[in-house]
């Protein structure tokens, strides 16, 4: 049995399979419309989410499939103080797969050692959001059309981002991919994942602070959110803020086919004038989430269409 | 330098990085121990500049994981006064509850009845990452 706990469990090969599973469900949905019948999903989210525990159950009930859970710790047995291995022993024999997010690092990970159903990883702390990889990678290979010789920048929180880590441990694996990572000095990506990450692999990258002079070298741009609270002081905060916010303006200087990503919800690092830009490509993104959940279930469950 | 008896039989645990070896004090347990044990703080070393040292007249401590606490030891093997033998320390692949994640956001800073599990993720640097949270373990 396969769990999916962080990114690098899946190979490559595997990877593809699921994303091409998710771009056969794109053009087919009906044919996948009862592939989960009498399945069942367990959401169990011990912190409170929209977008990740919709899309799991948008997910299952597009399968045919039906969906149960909790969606905070308060209404879970974790109130009373039950373990995340008692928890997950209970609910393998409710349903059979599960999807967890828990404020803490690694709790996946232990219910992936209890369980005896699937267990997906829908974000454990700021660790590892491996759907939301998925998710990105999806949006990539389906507007893009590939997932290698590509120019990627990530901007914004690159620190304590765990979407813009889990995606450099994703593609560096693809051929001929480079990085420019655009953040202040001060959210600059962990020094594990530059020289064990980046470094280890030969992967070609830069670090700047200003994004308009690296926009025109860009295939992708990947938003993230600059948060207040990460920074030691609010001079510096409103002396870099409006570095790290894409407007119009900003867009004149990408090239024509540049695509922007960012995983949601955004705050203000996107100005709403370019949610009409076509290659503001970021509500779709959020649709490719649940396609590429469906396609992520129906392998961990080793569903076959007929 | 201050001058240390020497050791007829025992263990010298040497190029320790300044500030640890109060851990590896605590981590061997040598305070229960009923030998002589000399902690010797910011020596000079050429390799180093400053290093710590530790000297143990006993055989009967379990010194297999002192790796995971510092990658850059020597031990040394004291057999009549003489160095019989130097040895680097072992780098085992995993660790259960040797060290402790300290990670405040990690699973196991809330549930006490998990292994605290390690990972050698870089063998050349010594680095131990927790298998929950994939935090590197810091030594001092």
């Amino acid at each position: 049995m396969k769990h999916l706990i962080s990114p690098l469990d899946l190979s490559v090969s595997e990877l593809d399979e699921i994303l091409d599973l998710a771009e056969s469900i794109i053009q087919d949905p009906k044919k996948y419309a009862n592939v989960c019948h009498h399945k069942k999903l367990a959401t169990l989210f011990y912190e409170p989410s929209t977008r990740t525990r919709l899309s799991f159950e948008a997910a299952m009930l597009n399968l045919g499939g039906s969906v149960l859970g909790f969606s905070s710790a308060d209404s879970s047995s974790a109130a009373k103080g039950e373990s995340v291995a008692d928890t997950i022993r209970v609910i393998s024999g409710y349903a059979d797969i599960c999807a967890m997010r828990h404020p803490k690092e690694g709790a996946p990970l232990v219910a992936s050692k209890y369980s005896s159903i699937p267990v997906i990883n829908a974000g454990d702390g700021g660790h590892n959001h491996p759907t939301q990889t998925l998710t990105d990678l999806l949006t990539m290979k389906q507007l893009k059309g590939r997932l290698n010789n590509l120019t990627v920048g990530l901007c914004g929180d690159l620190k304590f981002g765990r979407t813009v880590h889990s995606l450099i441990n994703a593609l560096v694996r693809y051929e001929n991919i480079s990085f420019v990572l655009i953040s202040p000095e001060e959210l600059r990506i962990p020094t594990y994942l530059r020289e064990e990450v980046l470094e280890a692999n030969n992967i070609s990258y830069k670090e700047v602070n200003v994004l308009e002079e690296v926009m025109p070298e860009l295939d992708l741009l990947y938003m993230t959110r600059v948060q207040k609270e990460r920074f030691f002081n609010e001079e510096d905060y409103i002396r870099l803020k409006d570095s790290f916010i894409l407007d119009r303006k900003k867009m004149e200087y990408a090239k024509p086919d540049m695509l922007v990503l960012h995983p949601l919800p955004r705050v203000n690092e996107i100005s709403t004038d370019i949610d009409d830009d076509p290659r503001a490509v970021y509500f779709k993104q959020a649709q490719f989430g649940v396609y590429v959940r469906m396609a992520l279930i129906m392998k961990l469950l080793e569903v076959e269409v007929c | 330098m201050l001058n240390i008896g020497g050791l007829t039989k025992g263990i010298v645990i040497d190029h320790i990085a300044v500030g640890g070896a109060m851990k590896i004090y605590e981590y061997l347990n040598l305070k229960d121990m009923d030998c002589s044990v000399a902690i010797i703080k910011n020596a000079r070393s050429n390799k180093m500049g400053k290093k710590d040292i530790i000297k143990i007249e006993t055989f009967d401590i379990n010194i297999d994981n002192l790796g995971v606490w510092d990658s850059n030891i020597t031990i040394n093997i004291i057999e009549n006064g003489v160095i019989k033998e130097k040895r680097n320390p072992r780098l085992p692949e995993q660790v259960t509850n040797i060290i402790k994640c300290k990670n405040p956001r990690c699973i196991t800073s809330i549930e006490q009845e998990l292994k605290h599990v390690f990972k050698l993720t870089d063998r050349e640097k010594g680095i131990y990452r927790c298998i929950y949270c994939e935090q590197a373990f810091k030594k001092y």
